[in-house]
């Protein structure tokens, strides 16, 4: 188990307050000046070299990715943007940041702005977390009066704003090109790429966006060094991780742990364990609704990290790991997840549009008995349908939750469905759609 | 140049283009739905999916910019089973309502069903009903047809440059909706209907008149304002159904605007099917031979120059021609006219009446100066590419006058003629910018050209632009826009009275009560005191010059002859005959050769072959004519007022269609646009 | 479903000088001439002002401040779930269904949501006080089940608890917000595992 010295979130339950002094006195902005005086190269470097992947949820090589910035500025100026919509069901790892961390957010953006040139920063926070807001205003506020923002930042020389912007209640806006856009004022609706941010983002701009926690964990990399950070985890999968654990566990609970953690050990040493036992779990979605659930066989032996993950065909996602034991009926969780794609799906692209209420309709009618055998295909057809055709990566998050479910559930699905003929008796049909079938049911 | 390989086939490509275009290029065919040349890249229907190599999904081919390199396969069935998913998601909330809907026949959605369907369906749910929504009189919804590919909002907002559509909701609730279902308030508006690829945006007009394989198709050319659009008017038995835009990319790209597509009910009401007499005040049905005697016999009672001719705004070369030479040969009066009111023309030169810079020179300019007028009503498609070089270029527009929203911003300048003289002395703050600019266009509106300060504005101006070398032969930055289909043509052919003291002396004439026989030749927009003036109308409507007309000539409309029309930039187009006049009405250049007849004239021509090579030797001469007349030029004090147009009711053909008094009707309700302005 | 828009619409909409200050200093975040990225910013401000739903008018007002399209900022209203459009109750209860909240027991509190504000979502308790609906995944999943009542977050709910808060909405009074269980934020309940020494240096 990972030592406590070696945890970065150290007020993430708020046992030691979240206001600035109480940052400092744990050891925020004591060097930050010193980061900055040794130059972007040395920062994206470091940051390189920790082998540090976004922890939003598609693990993109973090150094790799502030190294796109143009190198000078142009006449269009740099952004930094944070993303803080944390609507993926499973994760509120960004809500613990936001609230008792704030302080090493904001170090983190000056740090990263500087790296990547930018002088105004952007957080983009996901409007149902109000209070978590105003917590990290007041934390930037008090970030201001001790000038470690705005003008020569914290004494850099680099001057840097940071804005809080509100979203209001789309998931769709977690994917960057849509925050982006949500960012300008419109309708979330992602962007096409390329184009890629980083070099047409924001009001068409340099653009880098990342995670809360990816850019909340930059300062202490920088501190403690690459070599500290990656010699935690494993090869390309290196660090600290803020696990989610909710679900059917005794204990639901955040916990930073080592990344490449075994997944029983999570939920049986954080979480007090599995509730009637680990025998009584049925399966687990190890990252965030997005990412294929795992049954229980593979849920003894997994550990989670991005790459380990992979190899079961799933991710780690945003490490929102929800546990569901045997008392709940699988195929309506994943009905439920279904049913949030289709509530949360822009609309722009027509596979993500069309194939989200479809599969949720399907899936309904799986969880009553009402589905046919011939479905159960169809449904698979529908998600391969939908992955890998859409504009963004949500076509892939609401078709991998079913696939996960077809591919280790597909019995308990066949056991549900019967044959029936697809009309039945005095339903109530719309004009448009099959009417000779009707008329042959009334003749 | 980059190379990029297309199905094993490798080509060339120029910088920018995208995946779909490299592979039309390539000959390799690619459904789509969203992607729209002269839009922007939306991406959103994933029906051009491609496989490109080493990417492990297929990519949207409209959206991608073709690289060096790259290696595109279209014709996989890794491709095809991609399309045929999208295929099947479009249609799965789509109703099958084929037989009922109006774009049966010319429905993008049922062609490439045909080729990337499944035969049965699988979508087994309840399909979406989505609420029809208004968008005015000439647009008919059906939104549960949608198929959200988001053409329509894109050419509100980006051509016609009123932001007015939008999507509302989100996920499969999206709809697609103006603010609160007002109608739209563009000329442009129908266009959309020509985008949508299925029937959810139909024409309201023309719902349910007919079927596209039952109607005959004939491409021609629109006389609704000056511009010439290319168009395609499609007929069932004499009667025209609708009219359609045809590309041409030189003039209106492939937009027309709403007069020009809906003012065709015009040519089924008002029409004169025969001639008339006026007896005791009341016109009465009479035959071709008792009116044209009577015509003759009234022409032997005056003397030539008290005869006069007007030419109307619709009139084709073949008309105005025919007309002059009429006039000059069996009449022997030199009095005809082709402007309808005081408007200064210099007809010395070519380049004094035409749009010099041209359509497509637009594109390049950086620089734009209105002087008196509105572009946006005068010439609609035009405006629409000065709003496409506004978009593309950014460049600074100008106006002297207020023509009120013109779908980009321009700012005012003083509007009276000390602000020519100032610019013209170099004391105005844009004369250095017309000065520092590569391409600059200066538009004289006809509003600019009226009365006496016309003169002074026009030839200042001219003047000006020759002195900085703006006038030359790779770029000419002097244009004049007029309104009417017929001017260049009639200023080509020499139908007008001018001469070097007097440019009105027809109107002076005429106020003098020198002329005691006016021969309005599909003149409406004429405002004079008849007196005891002997009128006569020929044309093909009943309308102001017919009202007032002892005797009336029916005539044949544009889309009932062929016939040749110069445009504002001085080209010349071909009219074909779509339909037939209706009842007795004849094609007008066949009056006169009548009337020559009658009178036992020497005519220049005996048939239509030989009239056409008059015109083409008249043209000649006219492209290279100059007589370098020094105008003088003397200061008129006026104010410069963009006059207001009564858009949908500018023609005898617009004043007779229900649709464009609807159209009017509503727009009279409009106060602004998209944006309010803030006060 | 678009979302439902009132029938009964004020006449006209301003901000109030207070608000109207608060939506220019919204504005000042953003680059001078990309003043349109404060519309959500400024909605909320007409939410705030108007019992917690946006009046059409007050779409035109915004986008008249902001010189957008008005159609931009309709379609802003209907996309986001935040916004409302029809009005609803002081005390605007929303339940998370998602599935980590499920699975841990949402069901019942919906169900007490139904018994005692009302029948159906989105309609006004008897006392006109309170109104609820169901929303997806509010991003507290460890401390599930959640509700948010206006700007606030209940947490760990169980059904003794969440009538209580119920009752005292429809009573006019706001409970206190955060872990009905008295839970440290999202640390286990029975006692942290992690963190057990550390302090502020
Ligand atoms: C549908 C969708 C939703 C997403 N939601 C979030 C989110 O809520 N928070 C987040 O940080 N990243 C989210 N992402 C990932 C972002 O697009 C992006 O990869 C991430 O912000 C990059 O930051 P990182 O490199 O620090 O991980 C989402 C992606 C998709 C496709
Ligand atoms: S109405 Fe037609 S053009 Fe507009 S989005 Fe729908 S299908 Fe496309
Ligand atoms: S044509 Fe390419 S996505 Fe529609």
């Amino acid at each position: 188990m990972l030592k406590d010295e070696d945890r970065i979130f150290k007020n993430l339950y708020n046992d030691l307050g979240w206001d600035i002094e109480s940052a400092i006195k744990r050891g925020d902005w004591e060097q930050t000046k010193n980061f900055i005086s040794k130059g972007k190269d040395w920062i994206i470097k470091e940051i390189k070299d920790s082998e540090l992947r976004g922890r939003g949820g598609a693990g993109f090589p973090t150094g790799l990715k502030l190294s796109f910035a143009p190198k000078n500025v142009g006449s269009r100026p740099h952004y930094l943007v944070i993303n803080a919509d944390e609507s993926e069901p499973g994760t509120c790892k960004d809500r613990d940041i936001l609230r008792f961390e704030p302080q090493k957010l904001i170090e983190g953006c000056l740090v990263s702005s500087y790296a990547i040139s930018a002088h105004t920063c952007y957080i983009y926070i996901r409007g149902e977390y109000i209070r978590e807001g105003q917590q990290l205003q007041k934390a930037i506020n008090q970030a201001y009066e001790k000038n470690f923002l705005g003008k020569n930042a914290c004494g850099s020389g680099w001057d840097l704003d940071i804005y809080i912007h509100y979203g209001a209640g789309a998931y769709i806006c977690g994917e960057e090109t849509a925050l982006l856009e949500s960012l300008e004022g419109k309708k979330g609706l992602p962007r096409l790429k390329p184009p890629f941010p980083a070099l047409v983002g924001l009001y068409g701009c340099p653009t880098i966006v990342n995670n809360v926690e990816t850019i909340a964990v930059i300062p202490s990399i920088l501190k403690r060094g690459a070599k500290w950070f990656s010699s935690l985890g494993k090869p390309k999968n290196t660090g600290t991780k803020i696990f989610c654990i909710s679900g059917n566990v005794n204990n639901p609970c955040n916990v930073e742990e080592e990344m490449g953690i075994p997944l029983k050990d999570l939920i049986e040493k954080h979480a007090g364990g599995v509730i009637g036992g680990w025998n009584n779990l049925q399966a687990v979605i190890p990252g965030g609704s997005s990412m294929p659930l795992l049954p229980k066989n593979i849920c003894e032996t997994i550990t989670m990290d991005f790459d380990s993950l992979i190899k079961v065909k799933s991710g780690l996602g945003t490490a929102g790991i929800v546990v569901i034991n045997n008392d709940q009926d699988i195929i309506k969780c994943m009905a439920r997840i279904a049913k949030f794609y289709q509530h949360e799906s822009c609309g722009q692209c027509t596979p993500c549009r069309e194939g989200t209420g479809w599969m949720r309709r399907m899936l309904d009618r799986m969880v009553n008995g009402e589905a046919t055998y011939k479905e159960v295909d169809l449904l698979h057809d529908v998600t391969k349908q939908i992955e890998g055709h859409t504009i963004c990566a949500f076509g892939e998050g609401s078709a991998w939750p079913v696939q996960g479910l077809l591919r280790h559930f597909k019995k308990e699905i066949i056991k549900r469905c019967h044959e029936e003929p697809l009309i039945k008796k005095k339903s109530n049909i719309p004009y448009l759609i099959d009417q000779h079938l009707l008329e042959k049911d009334s003749a | 140049m980059p190379k990029i390989t297309i199905n094993n086939k490798e080509i060339e490509f120029e910088e920018g283009t995208t995946v779909l275009q490299a592979c039309e290029l390539a000959g390799a065919e690619i459904p789509r739905f969203c992607y729209h040349e002269k839009l922007s890249i939306a991406g959103n229907c994933r029906m051009c999916l491609v496989e490109m190599e080493k990417s492990p999904k297929p990519i949207a081919s409209c959206a991608m910019p073709a690289a060096d390199g790259m290696k595109i396969k279209t014709n996989t069935a890794f491709v095809e089973k991609a399309r045929k998913g999208v295929m099947e998601f479009l249609l799965a909330n789509h109703p099958l309502d084929c037989p009922v809907c109006d774009q049966g026949g010319e429905c993008d959605l049922q062609d490439q069903s045909l080729f990337y369907g499944f035969d049965s369906s699988r979508y087994t749910e309840n399909k979406r009903q989505v609420k029809e929504k208004y968008m005015g009189p000439l647009i008919k919804t059906q939104m549960t047809r949608c198929i959200h590919c988001t053409r329509c909002i894109r050419f509100a907002t980006e051509v016609a440059g009123i932001p007015e559509l939008g999507a509302i909701g989100r996920g499969e609730d999206m709809e697609i909706t103006t603010y609160l279902e007002k109608s739209m308030e563009s000329e442009l508006s129908a266009n959309v209907i020509d985008l949508c690829p299925v029937g959810a945006l139909t024409s309201r007009p023309y719902a349910f008149e007919a079927r596209p394989w039952d109607l005959k198709k004939t491409e021609t050319i629109d006389v609704m304002d000056a511009v010439g659009s290319n168009i395609r008017v499609d007929t069932y038995g004499w009667e025209v159904k609708r009219i359609l835009p045809r590309i041409n990319e030189d003039i209106n790209e492939e937009w027309i605007s709403d007069k020009t597509r809906y003012a065709c009910d015009g040519l089924l009401k008002q029409r004169l099917d025969t001639p008339y007499l006026r007896e005791n005040g009341r016109l009465i049905k009479t035959s071709w031979d008792k009116a044209l005697k009577i015509l003759i016999n009234k022409f032997k009672l005056l003397n030539p120059n008290e005869i006069g001719g007007l030419i109307g705004d619709l009139a084709d070369l073949e008309m105005i021609y025919s007309f002059k030479l009429f006039f000059e040969t069996c009449i022997g009066s030199k009095n005809i006219e082709c402007r309808q009111d005081r408007t200064y023309i210099n007809p010395y030169e070519r380049i004094n009446y035409i749009f010099n810079s041209t359509i497509n020179g637009i594109e390049d300019s950086d620089f734009i100066l209105l002087v008196g007028t509105n572009p946006r009503l005068e010439a609609t498609i035009l405006n629409a590419r000065i709003r496409k070089a506004y978009i593309k270029n950014k460049l600074k527009i100008f106006s002297i006058g207020d023509p009120g929203d013109l779908t980009y911003p321009y700012q005012k300048l003083e509007a009276n003629t000390n602000t020519i003289k100032e610019i013209v002395a170099g004391s105005h703050e844009i004369s250095n910018k017309i000065k520092k600019s590569k391409k600059p266009i200066v538009i004289i509106g006809e509003s600019a050209l009226h009365g006496k300060k016309g003169q002074y504005i026009f030839e200042t101006l001219k003047n000006f632009l020759l002195i900085n070398n703006f006038i030359k032969k790779d770029w000419n930055a002097l244009n004049v826009l007029t309104q009417h289909a017929s001017r260049v043509g009639a200023m080509d052919i020499g139908a007008y009275s001018i001469n070097e003291e007097e440019n009105f002396s027809f109107f002076d004439k005429l106020d003098n009560d020198e002329l005691k026989f006016i021969y309005l030749l599909g003149a409406d927009n004429f405002n004079f005191e008849k007196k005891d003036k002997f009128v006569v109308y020929q044309g093909s409507h009943g309308d102001k010059g017919a009202e007032m007309a002892d005797i009336v000539l029916p005539g044949a409309a544009y889309t009932e002859k062929n016939g040749l029309f110069v445009n504002l930039e001085g080209k010349l187009q071909t009219a074909y005959k779509a339909s037939y006049p209706p009842g007795d009405a004849r094609e007008d250049w066949i009056i006169f050769k009548n009337l020559a007849n009658m009178m036992k004239k020497p005519f220049g021509f005996n048939n239509i072959k030989q009239l056409h090579e008059l015109i083409k030797k008249k043209m000649q001469t006219r492209l290279n004519f100059k007589e370098g007349k020094n105008n003088k030029i003397e200061f008129i004090d006026d104010n410069i007022l963009v006059k207001p147009i009564d858009y949908y009711y500018t023609n005898s053909i617009a004043r007779s269609s229900k649709i464009m008094s609807e159209c009017r009707q509503i727009s009279k309700k409009f106060l602004f646009t998209g944006i309010e302005k803030i006060n | 479903m678009i979302k439902k828009i009132s029938k009964f619409q004020p006449e006209s909409f301003e901000f109030s000088e207070a608000n109207l200050l608060e939506a220019k200093n919204e504005m000042k975040k953003y680059p001078k001439d990309k003043k349109g990225s404060a519309v959500i910013a400024l909605l909320y401000l007409v939410q705030k002002q108007n019992e917690n739903w946006i009046p059409l008018p007050a779409v035109k007002y915004v986008a008249k401040l902001l010189n957008l399209p008005y159609i931009q900022v309709y379609e802003v209203a209907t996309f986001y779930s935040m916004f409302n459009l029809s009005p609803v109750g002081k005390y605007f209860v929303q339940v998370c269904t998602t599935t980590p909240c499920m699975i841990r027991g949402s069901q019942k509190i919906k169900n007490l949501c139904r018994q005692h504000i009302s029948k159906n979502q989105n309609e006004l308790s008897e006392n006109k006080l309170c109104s609820w609906m169901e929303v997806e995944c509010l991003g507290a999943c460890v401390n599930a089940p959640v509700m948010q009542v206006n700007e606030d977050y209940y947490e760990d709910l169980n059904e003794n608890e969440t009538e209580k808060i119920i009752q005292s909405l429809l009573n006019d009074k706001l409970p206190s917000p955060g872990s009905v269980k008295n839970r440290k934020n999202t640390s286990p309940e029975n006692g942290k595992t992690t963190l057990l020494e550390v302090k502020n240096a």
